[in-house]
């Protein structure tokens, strides 16, 4: 099978958020990584991969962005992925991403399709399933293990109170979260070395429309400031939680 | 022309955060100019279906289909989609939740319809129709516009309220046209039944590291009891399995917005962070008084949680006369 894994980049979780005249975001000093869940997918495919090579053909990684994410896209084939993508397009509206990620894929075919829940920036968690739908095949979200057996793709489903086990019809679109991996795998020496050589392959965007438009950023409105009461007048806290804030 | 919203049951009972949404709805509906439905798909009993209407529903709509029993994306989709063709909508309203997140992008482009999820706003003008939406993980937000005639959003729990307004109760038992849509098969199911669903909770009560060892969690369990609140814990917490991974709030656990969380030891990490901030009030213990969860506290004892935590628990019964 060969997998394909969509990886957003974005700015280092820990950043401080600074816009300019709120339209723009400051990336002055900003970290770029790849979207934690989309290296947690990465991490996945390739554990996979080096566990029975005989099912994965290979790993490719696929961005959607300007030049300067292609340190990014760099990474994720040091860390293990066999080649990588960049469409050159701005991307600002899930959409437009999405139609670019479905119109690479109609001309490949991967049989496992893996996107993040949501990317940390812009917190849309629609990409992954926008991307399925543009293409008519099945998506599973909320997926917190993945595996291939005797040929089958079989995945766990997040459900409220529980999971599900099923299992996936390829190609499909696996929307992946919070235990598909443990800990991102970090780019060895030689990993690092051997990724120089491999290709990055860089293509044209596909013309689109777009659904959204950003108009401006906001920050929030500064907290009151934190009311301290004194740990021997722990009833003070109660009588407050419930005459003043009237939470309980 | 209408709105719908899609509305979530679980056991056959809605979930708080549904009549949140039809409260929402109705407003974005007002603002609109044009009337409100309501959407359920699952077994739900009648009386608990009227309920929709108390928050200004003027019609409910049930599904109750075996068929779809569990969650298929496609076949979802393609009954809201159905719903939505027949009931004329220009604007479809999810819960960001994650069956929002599995339905919502894949109606989208079903509809043509423009999507912003994790709304914290209702329309502030609707020509063009924006609404504000939580970017960089709380840290800020983001007003964006729809471009499309037909409007898809997902709102954020907590973010709007519950707003009574009694309609009429209207019901149309409806069944979808459904083909061959269920591309998934659902081989096991592990399920609990009746406890309280951390991301439904309107009280949350969360021990971190500063607990000690998960021989100490007895007093959050029972302060969680008293006030039918859902527990929680940081991830290293989980990571070190004193707690079980369902109860990992924050960046990579569950991203929560309770009215009221209670943070007891948790020394309030710029991840942990991410899945609480959007709570109404937060309440935070711990011995440190430069702990950072104190700037995000609305309010905040220093001292030590293990003697703090029973007096909160003796204060609440007092307060309830237990
Ligand atoms: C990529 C990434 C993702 C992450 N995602 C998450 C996430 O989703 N959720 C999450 O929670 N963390 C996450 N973390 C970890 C996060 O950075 C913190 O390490 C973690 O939240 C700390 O947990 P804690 O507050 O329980 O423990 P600590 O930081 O060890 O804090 C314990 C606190 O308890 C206090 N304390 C100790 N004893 C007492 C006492 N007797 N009484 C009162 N207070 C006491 C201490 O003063 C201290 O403030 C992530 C980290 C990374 C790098
Ligand atoms: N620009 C992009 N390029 C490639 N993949 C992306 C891009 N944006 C989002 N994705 C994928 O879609 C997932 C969800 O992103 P989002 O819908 O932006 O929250 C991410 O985790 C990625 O897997």
């Amino acid at each position: 099978m060969k997998i394909l894994v969509c990886i957003n980049n974005v700015p280092d979780t820990t950043t401080k958020v600074k816009f300019i005249d709120k339209k723009v975001f400051d990336t002055a000093g900003v970290q770029w990584i790849i979207n934690p869940w989309d290296e947690l997918a990465l991490t996945r495919a390739i554990e996979i991969k080096e566990a029975q090579a005989a099912s994965v053909e290979k790993i490719t990684v696929i961005n959607v962005g300007l030049a300067d994410s292609e340190s990014t896209i760099r990474k994720a084939l040091a860390i293990g992925a066999d080649d990588g993508v960049r469409i050159n397009y701005d991307a600002k509206d899930s959409y437009a991403v999405a139609f670019q990620l479905a119109e690479y894929i109609k001309k490949e075919n991967y049989e496992i399709i893996m996107c993040g829940t949501e990317s940390s920036d812009y917190n849309g968690a629609v990409v992954g399933g926008m991307l399925s739908e543009i293409l008519g095949i099945p998506s599973v979200s909320s997926v917190s293990f993945l595996d291939i057996v005797e040929g089958k793709v079989i995945v766990k489903r997040e459900i409220d109170g529980g999971q599900e086990t099923i299992e996936a019809h390829t190609p499909f679109v696996a929307i992946v979260q919070k235990g598909i991996a443990n800990e991102p795998k970090i780019p060895s020496m030689r990993g690092i070395m051997t990724s120089r050589s491999k290709q990055l392959q860089v293509l044209e965007a596909f013309p689109t429309e777009v659904f959204t438009e950003f108009v401006e950023y906001e920050l929030p409105k500064p907290k009151a400031g934190c009311k301290k009461i004194d740990a021997e007048n722990v009833k003070e806290l109660i009588h407050l939680l419930h005459t003043e804030a009237k939470v309980i | 022309m209408s709105v719908i919203v899609y509305t979530e049951n679980w056991d056959g009972k809605f979930k708080k955060l549904s009549f949140e949404l039809v409260s929402y709805a109705k407003d974005v509906a007002k603002k609109l100019n044009t009337s409100l439905i309501a959407l359920s798909i699952g077994n739900v009993a009648e009386d608990e279906l009227k309920k929709l209407s108390n928050y200004g529903a003027v019609k409910v709509i049930s599904v109750n289909e075996n068929k779809l029993k569990d969650l298929d994306n496609q076949a979802y989709t393609s009954v809201i989609a159905e719903v939505a063709a027949k009931e004329n909508a220009n604007a479809i309203i999810f819960a960001h939740n994650n069956t929002g997140k599995a339905i919502a992008p894949r109606l989208s482009v079903r509809l043509k319809a423009g999507l912003v999820t994790a709304v914290v706003s209702s329309p502030i003008t609707t020509e063009p129709f924006m609404v504000t939406k939580k970017v960089f993980t709380s840290k800020a937000f983001a007003n964006i516009t729809i471009k499309t005639p037909i409007k898809i959003l997902s709102l954020m729990q907590n973010a709007f309220g519950l707003i009574e307004a009694a309609e009429a109760f209207v019901l149309e038992q409806y069944s979808p046209a459904l083909g061959d849509e269920m591309k998934t098969e659902v081989i096991d199911v592990k399920k609990v039944s009746g406890k309280i669903l951390l991301t439904d909770a309107d009280i949350v009560v969360s021990g971190g590291r500063g607990m000690k060892g998960p021989e100490n969690w007895g007093s959050i369990e029972e302060l969680a009891q008293l006030l039918g609140a859902g527990t929680a814990c940081s991830r290293p917490v989980s990571d070190e399995h004193w707690r079980t991974h369902e109860e990992h709030v924050g960046q990579t656990g569950k991203v929560i917005a309770p009215t009221l969380y209670i943070a007891c030891g948790i020394s309030g990490a710029i991840q942990h962070l991410g899945g609480i901030s959007s709570s109404k009030c937060i309440v935070a213990i711990n011995k440190d008084p430069e702990a950072p969860i104190f700037e995000a506290a609305d309010y905040g004892i220093v001292g030590d949680v293990m003697k703090v935590l029973p007096e909160m628990i003796s204060a609440v019964k007092e307060l309830k006369g237990i």
